[in-house]
């Protein structure tokens, strides 16, 4: 599409790049976001993307509440966080400035849709006078553009409502954006026809309001430059864009086909989970058998009966769900079936902040059952792991007849990246062998090497038995209050699970393999811990970054490297789970750096941080 | 298929019942029922909560799984979901289905998983030694109510029928061949079939339902339903139940002009009747015994995996396809 009036004006390079599109919850941002990483994507950048959208599905509009905004971060160069300041702000009205503006670099670009700046509008957010007509803003490189009446009149002879035509708006301003750093226009404008097949009045007018942006930036006096982000040095390969949520519900698919039995999903609707659930119904023709059940016990409950029944059988979930599952793992453990829960973290306690990210389930997936009732534990570090942590743990679940804890976050559910698709021949298989020899039979039975019992299925002729969360004979399985026996069952279910350390591959060490400081993190934090520890690096520090994927059992060379560092410091979105796990099982004193405010960690406090603990040794608690 | 018999049922275990507990007559009565039923041992699963009835699943050589408190119905809903083709029976009781599992009771009636539910009503706690339970009547005095309960109970029947329970029957521990009949019933009917066992616990409720088992009174307490039968109870059949000018239920001597012609005539499926039925107050009224109501309609699993097999004829599982699935890129 580029014309005669681009080529007046300059392109200039950019290594990287941060974008954030903000506007009402109703305006579009999250597809607006959408388009724009997918281009990016297309284009080659290497990218991580940042979704912030309130619980409320229309929270008032032009109100701070209401506030829906999308972030993307992509390079010439390995990205591996969504980024700490926005070089651009899109604003569609004064709400989604004031909440946005604080993290726009100074100097950093504005656009804003004028005509949103309403009077109307300005006092919802609280602004006294118009913070583009005073010197406010005067910090900033300002882009006002009167994005409605510009948009409405792309879309004149259509016959729209002003209404219809006002929902154009966010396809405008990703023409803008789309200009502005030289985005390929073909696959947004591809998305559109599929997205509105069915309404081909809708289909022509966001293409005209998206094209009519583009061609405003190329020919307005307001932009002189456009960008360009030359692709990355990525490995070669096949890559797509995938979200946290997506690359879950692929990696539980994938396992189940290789385990050659169907998927059973049991689950209850919660944000920010649900779309494991959505991926899943839409995919039946994978053997996918998913039950939207009455609450969150009920889909870990019929999870468990589809275990018991031979399916691959899962259940997905966020923290107060994860509470209520709590009593039928504790089943799970005990009648030794294999199950994966996954726990999409929110920001707790209690209801929280449903749609912002954290990490403090940890502890309760340690620890939150009555009784002694260990479980493998898994977390992934990027949306794009969670298609293989899906995949590993259902594989541990198997192979150890047991249920097995997936947590990801919210941060890594809804945010994407490139994902280079993995060469299926490359997984690891899961045999799933259901016992029906009744030779030697007895329930209990274990395999001398993994400590698991056999998985005998109704319907398998002389193999009838009985399970149940009463202790058990050791061997019969016949219910049991026999002393001795009770105990040797709670010590073998517990070597069980710590067996599994043996079969967890060494750890990937990021930097020296010793020297002043370690960095320990998990879960949706790696991007961050990688980042900042990859800069300082540069600047000359010993430290290194290890990121664990594997929580129980600990990967077994992980006291050897914790040992290797003079300070290790554990970065977690909580007040600290991790690094109490790590000083009670290794007595090392690890310190924790915590920050618990449904946002990730920025690279910039988290290298503070580390120059603290580099410069002047390890300091007390500290918080972002 | 070599022949069942009832000691193909019976499992290793000791029955750890109290002496004189209904469940063992249930027990028996389901034992000797499941080999006439036409289906292989191997595919019979009998899942429970927690209680005494819950218990059971020890007793009967198939498979089982003894589960936790209430949530029976979500295990069985998944096992059912899975493999439609097992005889799934769930085994409750009062506090288990309608106390801590009342959600997971009306849930699975109204999607109507093939599956039979037998609900032991012993109107008390049992294995926590006495106290009132949802079915308990107002005043009951118990451990945990030394003054009297003052919740007003739950009618397990009424609970199914608003539920929209398909098959709705009750039953009584002693009467064996009528509780037979009732198991045989429940099997055969696809869909869940709901059935009210009333049990005696001799130990915290002994004699909660004597009027309905002794049998100098049982005839003027009991209404035993035959289906297309007329409403007509009593020790030489000389009572009936009709309407009154309000189209309410009145009982009526027969005699004097008045035959069994006059009274209501039983139909299952009619739900003006079997509502009616299932709130008649038993201060008044007999307690009607047998099918209460039968109204099939589609089974859950049916639809379920009728949705499966549809999307897998339509397309094929190409994970390779699924992974490549939007826009891909290639990097050389």
């Amino acid at each position: 599409m580029p014309s005669e009036a681009t080529k007046t004006k300059t392109i200039e390079r950019r290594e990287s790049v941060v974008v954030r599109f903000a506007g009402d919850s109703g305006d579009g941002m999250q597809v607006t976001g959408t388009q724009f990483t997918t281009a990016t994507a297309l284009a080659g950048n290497d990218l991580a993307t940042l979704p912030d959208f309130p619980a409320e599905i229309r929270a008032p509009a032009g109100t701070l509440a209401g506030v829906s905004a999308f972030q993307i971060n992509f390079s010439t160069h390995d990205v591996f966080t969504p980024g700490d300041e926005l070089d651009v702000l899109v604003a569609m009205n004064p709400a989604a400035l004031k909440a946005n503006l604080e993290d726009l670099k100074p100097g950093g670009m504005l656009i804003v849709d004028r005509e949103g700046f309403s009077d109307q509008n300005l006092k919802k957010a609280g602004y006294s006078s118009n913070p583009l007509e005073d010197d406010s803003l005067a910090g900033y490189q300002r882009f006002p553009i009167d994005v409605t009446r510009l948009t409405t009149a792309a879309l004149k002879d259509l016959g729209l409502s002003a209404r219809a035509a006002f929902r154009c708006r966010n396809f405008f301003c990703l023409g803008v954006a789309a200009w502005l750093y030289t985005r390929p226009t073909d696959p947004t404008e591809a998305w559109i026809r599929t997205k509105f097949q069915r309404t081909p009045e809708i289909v022509e007018a966001n293409v005209r309001a998206f094209r009519a942006g583009y061609a405003f930036a190329e020919n307005s006096e307001l932009f002189a430059v456009s960008y360009e982000v030359v692709p990355a040095a990525i490995k070669s390969g096949t890559y797509r864009n995938i979200t946290g949520n997506t690359a879950t519900a692929l990696g539980f698919i994938a396992a189940a086909h290789n385990a050659g039995r169907p998927l059973f999903l049991g689950s209850y609707p919660i944000t920010p989970a649900s779309d494991i659930l959505h991926e899943l119904a839409a995919l039946k023709h994978f053997d996918v058998h998913t039950f939207q059940a009455e609450d969150e016990i009920a889909g870990i409950g019929a999870a468990l009966g589809a275990a018991f029944g031979g399916a691959i059988a899962i259940t997905t979930t966020s923290g107060p769900g994860l509470n209520l599952k709590a009593e039928t793992l504790g089943l799970a453990l005990a009648v030794e079936l294999p199950l994966v829960v996954t726990d999409v973290q929110r920001a707790g306690p209690s209801t929280g902040m449903p749609t912002k990210t954290e990490q403090a389930d940890l502890l309760m997936a340690m620890y939150g059952r009555h009784g002694e009732s260990p479980l493998p534990i898994l977390a992934a570090s990027t949306p794009s792991d969670c298609f293989l942590i899906a995949y590993e743990a259902v594989r541990i679940a198997v192979k150890y007849m047991t249920p097995v804890i997936v947590l990801t976050d919210g941060y890594l559910a809804n945010g994407s990246e490139p994902w280079l698709i993995p060469d299926l021949s490359a997984l690891p298989p899961i045999p799933v062998e259901f016992r029906t020899d009744p030779t030697g039979f007895f329930p209990y039975v274990r395999d001398e090497e993994t400590l698991s019992r056999p998985w005998v299925i109704p319907g398998t002729p002389d193999l009838e038995h009985r399970v149940g969360g009463l202790e058990k004979d050791f061997l019969s399985g016949n219910v049991s209050y026999a002393p001795s026996n009770h105990e040797q069952m709670i010590r073998v279910r517990a070597r069980k699970i710590a067996g599994i350390a043996r079969e967890i591959p060494p750890l990937e060490v990021f930097g020296p393999a010793q020297g002043e400081l370690l960095v320990l993190g998990w879960g949706g934090t790696y991007g961050s811990l990688r980042e900042a520890c990859r800069r300082l690096g540069e600047e000359g520090h010993a430290v290194a970054h290890v990121h664990l994927r594997h929580l129980n059992p600990f990967p077994s060379d992980l006291g050897r490297i914790l040992r290797s560092y003079r300070h290790v410091l554990v970065p977690e979105i909580n007040l600290g789970q991790l690094v109490r796990l790590i000083r009670a099982e290794y007595l090392v004193d690890a310190i924790g750096f915590n920050k618990i405010q449904g946002r990730p960690f920025k690279v910039s406090e988290l290298m503070e941080r580390c120059r603290k603990v580099l410069g002047g040794g390890p300091e007390g608690e500290a918080s972002a | 298929m070599t022949t069942l018999t009832k000691k193909d049922f019976v499992s290793d275990q000791d029955v750890r019942w109290c002496p004189g507990c209904g469940d063992y007559a249930i027990l028996a009565q389901v034992q000797k029922v499941l080999p006439e039923l036409d289906v292989p041992r191997e595919n019979f699963v009998f899942v429970s909560g927690i209680g005494c009835s819950s218990r059971f699943p020890y007793y009967v050589n198939t498979y089982g799984f003894h589960s936790i408190h209430g949530r029976a119905p979500a295990i069985a809903s998944g096992l059912k979901m899975t493999r439609p083709e097992l005889s799934v029976w769930i085994i409750t009781g009062d506090g288990d289905a309608l106390s801590i599992g009342g959600n997971h009771l009306i849930h699975i009636l109204r999607r109507n998983l093939d599956v039979n539910i037998l609900l032991f009503n012993n109107r008390i706690y049992g294995l926590t030694k006495g106290q009132y339970s949802p079915t308990s009547e107002v005043g009951k005095r118990t451990k945990s109510t030394p003054q009297g309960s003052v919740d007003h109970p739950f009618d397990p029947v009424q609970v199914a029928m608003g539920a929209g329970a398909t098959f709705i029957a009750r039953s009584i521990d002693v009467e064996t061949r009528h509780l037979q009949d009732v198991i045989r019933a429940a099997h055969a009917h696809r869909g869940t079939s709901f059935v009210e066992i009333l049990q005696n616990c001799n130990v915290f409720n002994d004699g909660a339902f004597e009027p309905l088992t002794d049998k100098k009174s049982k005839a003027d307490h009991t209404l035993v339903l035959e289906q297309g039968a007329p409403l007509v109870f009593g020790p030489n059949r000389d009572r009936g139940i009709r309407l009154n000018a309000t189209l309410g239920p009145e009982v009526v001597d027969l005699g004097n002009g008045v035959g069994e012609n006059d009274c209501l005539r039983f139909d299952e499926a009619n739900p003006a009747i079997t509502g009616m039925l299932a709130r008649l107050d038993p201060q008044q009224f007999p307690t009607p015994i047998g099918i209460i109501s039968r109204r099939p309609r589609a089974c859950y699993e049916d639809g379920t995996t009728a949705l499966v097999e549809a999307a897998r004829r339509g397309t094929p599982a190409d994970l390779h396809a699924l992974l490549h699935r939007g826009d891909t890129w290639t990097v050389e």
